[in-house]
């Protein structure tokens, strides 16, 4: 028999606004009214400012390590806009710009990054998870929460963040062939900044896009320009629209870049060139709305002076009610370990004796808790 | 002792160094080891005297390299592999647990594993819960494997060069909070035996028994009991297993008193390990129990004062020795 094709394939890759001010009128008619383009550009201009804030924090001494969310805002924004409201939002920790538009409160991301739990203590209604630190194992939790909406009959959808460097890892390849295989409806989103720390996308996969890897469990996939916020939409309700109505999972590509540092613990001049980061500069997800904004007649300077004081202002009064909350008490800690606390734990809690075993508790001085 | 002071990290670079001119064999891999010089800066320089060959960057894929090294060792290659964090190798559970320990044991003595695992394990870098994994409790309940964790430089550098050595599956533990710190490092080839506890500071009134980090707060407790009047003998036990009960037992039978400091959780611990075997070799030589200061039984909190709070600090530990010798 003669060798014959078994299977031919694309990867499709879509761009409506690019870093040039060029507008698909085609794919973009329609996608995000004016008004909505304009709120969605004051929240991605609000997490910008609040993260610049936070890096400073950290420098500081009033922050630990915060990873910076610049440049790569319009993924889950474009995301969170498209979904709704009980739609599951599970990500990891590039994706503050999404959770601000849910609802999250920004003071909440702030308190958990200056190390308080209580950061990750969401209101339920949210439909958010506690930020992962564990790269790639929240993509399962994900498609469980997918598939137990499913179980209960619900038309709710999970939609699922996480790095390029996320696609090394098990978790991902076991929560893809999952999804595709059982028929579960979870939107994965790759946020492909081209770095996982200092390693190099090439190292985690070495495939022209990292599209491609979900054709190979049997699932849609589409490639786009993570920095515009209009491609964003487009294949966020590509996606939106084949989870919910016909119950299968959908892989995008967000093609974007991390302008800062891996963390505030890294300095990635060590290992990148300014060359490609003052193109990626170029290419900023916020600039093009802006100037878009300006073409339509629907902004100008002096609205963008005003918009800065607000920010301003704004990103002041969040860190300060992030820091008007005092420091957690060690009953704190024992209180949310059981769905009732055990005896002996409670004796701990008691004591404050932290399991010194042995001791008569009754010996035992409780400390005053210190300060932050 | 040696004249020369360098930092913890250096000489946990020292010890692969060395071993890598000597046994080309020696690789080490993992995530960040070469280009940014791991994530704690332990391999600097390594990737240009060695070449990518031999100091290799991973995807993040924990349960990968951890398997790719077991099988190279299978060949008789002799595989370091760098967890960024202990924390970590939870993902790789299967690995270095299911495989690593008992591949000797399950090909009839065929295929050994001499593969070192090391990371950064403890808590209080204020990293929160899922990183801050003190893996010592959890894994030295696994037969097969051996576990190391320095509290000085100079072990530091003499403990990992005998795990790269060692012709079985070391874990070694080292805490992220004392890799800046400076100690006298002997140059040259620097072995320290395994299953060798030693005593830190010699005293009459209690044994104090540790591993790793705490060891430190063990010996500022006893600073502060010493002003008090209170003489303890800190013991280090540098590796968990093998566990030298010898050292312990000897000091026991001297002071009378023991008092166990792990950073693991309570139940089912290197510290609960040590206190049965003391009660059963020292019965009739103590003048109390055992006691034992451990990390409280919640996951690490992120809160720097919950933290400090949480772990087995000194004011805790000298509060249990006082229990101990009834003078609360
Ligand atoms: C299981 C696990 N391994 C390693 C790490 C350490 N780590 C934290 S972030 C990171 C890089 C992640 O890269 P990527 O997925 O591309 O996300 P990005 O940070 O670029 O947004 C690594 C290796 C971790 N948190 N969890
Ligand atoms: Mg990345």
């Amino acid at each position: 028999m003669p060798i014959t094709n078994a299977l031919t394939t694309e990867i499709h890759r879509v761009s409506i606004l690019d870093e040039h001010g060029q507008f698909d009128a085609k794919l973009g008619e329609d996608l995000i009214p004016n008004n909505d383009l304009i709120k969605l550009y004051e929240e991605m201009s609000l997490c910008r400012k609040l993260d610049e804030i936070a890096f400073k924090l950290q420098r500081s001494g009033r922050m630990g390590t915060y990873p910076q969310n610049m440049g790569q805002e319009a993924n889950s924004l474009g995301a969170a806009y498209v979904l709704n409201q009980d739609d599951w939002l599970v990500t990891c920790y590039r994706e503050n710009c999404g959770l601000f538009h849910r609802g999250l409160p920004p003071e909440k991301i702030l308190l958990h990054w200056m190390g308080d739990e209580r950061g990750n203590n969401i209101d339920p209604k949210l439909c958010i998870t506690p930020i992962a630190v564990p790269i790639g194992t929240q993509m399962l939790h994900a498609t469980g929460l997918a598939w137990a909406s499913k179980y209960r009959g619900e038309k709710r959808i999970a939609c699922t963040f996480f790095g390029d460097g996320a696609t090394s890892e098990g978790d991902f390849h076991e929560a893809m062939n999952f999804a595709a295989n059982l028929d579960i409806p979870v939107v994965f989103f790759c946020q492909n900044n081209h770095w996982a720390i200092s390693v190099p996308g090439r190292i985690q996969c070495s495939a022209p896009t990292v599209a491609q890897r979900a054709i190979a469990y049997g699932m849609d996939t589409i490639q786009c320009d993570g920095n515009d916020i209009f491609a964003v939409v487009y294949c966020m309700r590509k996606a939106v629209e084949l989870a919910r109505e016909h119950g299968r999972p959908f892989f995008i590509e967000g093609v974007t870049y991390r302008l800062g540092d891996h963390t505030t613990a890294d300095d990635a001049r060590r290992y990148r060139d300014e060359e490609e980061v003052e193109l990626w500069r170029q290419r900023d997800p916020i600039i093009r709305v802006r100037n878009y904004m300006k073409q339509l007649g629907i902004w100008d300077d002096s609205k963008e002076a005003a918009l800065m004081e607000q920010v301003e202002a704004e990103t002041a009064a969040i860190v300060k009610r992030a820091e008007s909350i005092e420091a957690p008490d060690s009953d704190d800690f024992f209180n949310a370990m059981y769905a009732e606390i055990p005896p002996d734990l409670d004796l701990q809690r008691r004591t404050r004796r932290t399991s010194s075993i042995g001791q008569d508790p009754s010996q035992i001085e409780r400390p005053q808790t210190s300060s932050r | 002792m040696s004249e020369r002071i360098i930092e913890f990290r250096d000489a946990l670079r020292e010890a692969m160094s060395q071993e890598m001119r000597r046994d080309p064999r020696v690789f080490l891999l993992g995530e960040e080891v070469a280009e940014y010089d791991g994530a704690y800066k332990v391999s600097r320089g390594m990737l240009e005297e060695f070449g990518p060959r031999r100091i290799i960057d991973t995807p993040i894929s924990e349960s990968g390299f951890a398997g790719l090294a077991i099988g190279a060792a299978m060949l008789g290659l002799r595989p370091i592999v760098e967890f960024m964090s202990w924390s970590f190798s939870l993902v790789a559970a299967d690995p270095i647990l299911n495989n690593a320990p008992k591949m000797l044991y399950m090909s009839g003595g065929q295929f050994g594993c001499p593969i070192v695992i090391r990371g950064n394990d403890g808590a209080g870098g204020q990293l929160g819960s899922t990183h801050s994994w003190c893996v010592e409790g959890m894994f030295s309940n696994v037969p097969g494997l051996k576990m190391a964790i320095p509290a000085f430089p100079d072990d530091a550098k003499g403990m990992l060069a005998t795990a790269i050595r060692d012709d079985d599956p070391v874990f070694f533990l080292e805490s992220e909070r004392l890799l800046a710190m400076k100690g006298h490092v002997p140059e040259g080839d620097y072995y320290v035996p395994f299953g060798k506890a030693v005593v830190r500071r010699p005293g009459t009134d209690v044994t104090l028994v540790s591993f790793g980090r705490p060891v430190h707060f063990c010996l500022d407790a006893a600073e502060e009991l010493a002003k008090e009047g209170i003489s303890c003998e800190v013991i280090d036990g540098r590796t968990i297993r093998p566990l030298d009960i010898d050292t312990i037992v000897k000091s026991v039978k001297k002071t009378n008193g023991c008092v166990v400091v792990d950073q693991s959780w309570s139940f089912g611990s290197p510290g609960s390990e040590v206190a049965a075997q003391v009660h059963a070799h020292c019965f009739d030589d103590l003048d109390n129990h055992v006691m034992r200061v451990h990390s409280a039984d919640v996951p690490s909190p992120y809160a720097a004062n919950l933290e400090q709070e949480y772990l087995p600090n000194a004011r805790r530990i000298a509060e249990a020795v006082r229990s101990a010798l009834y003078v609360a």
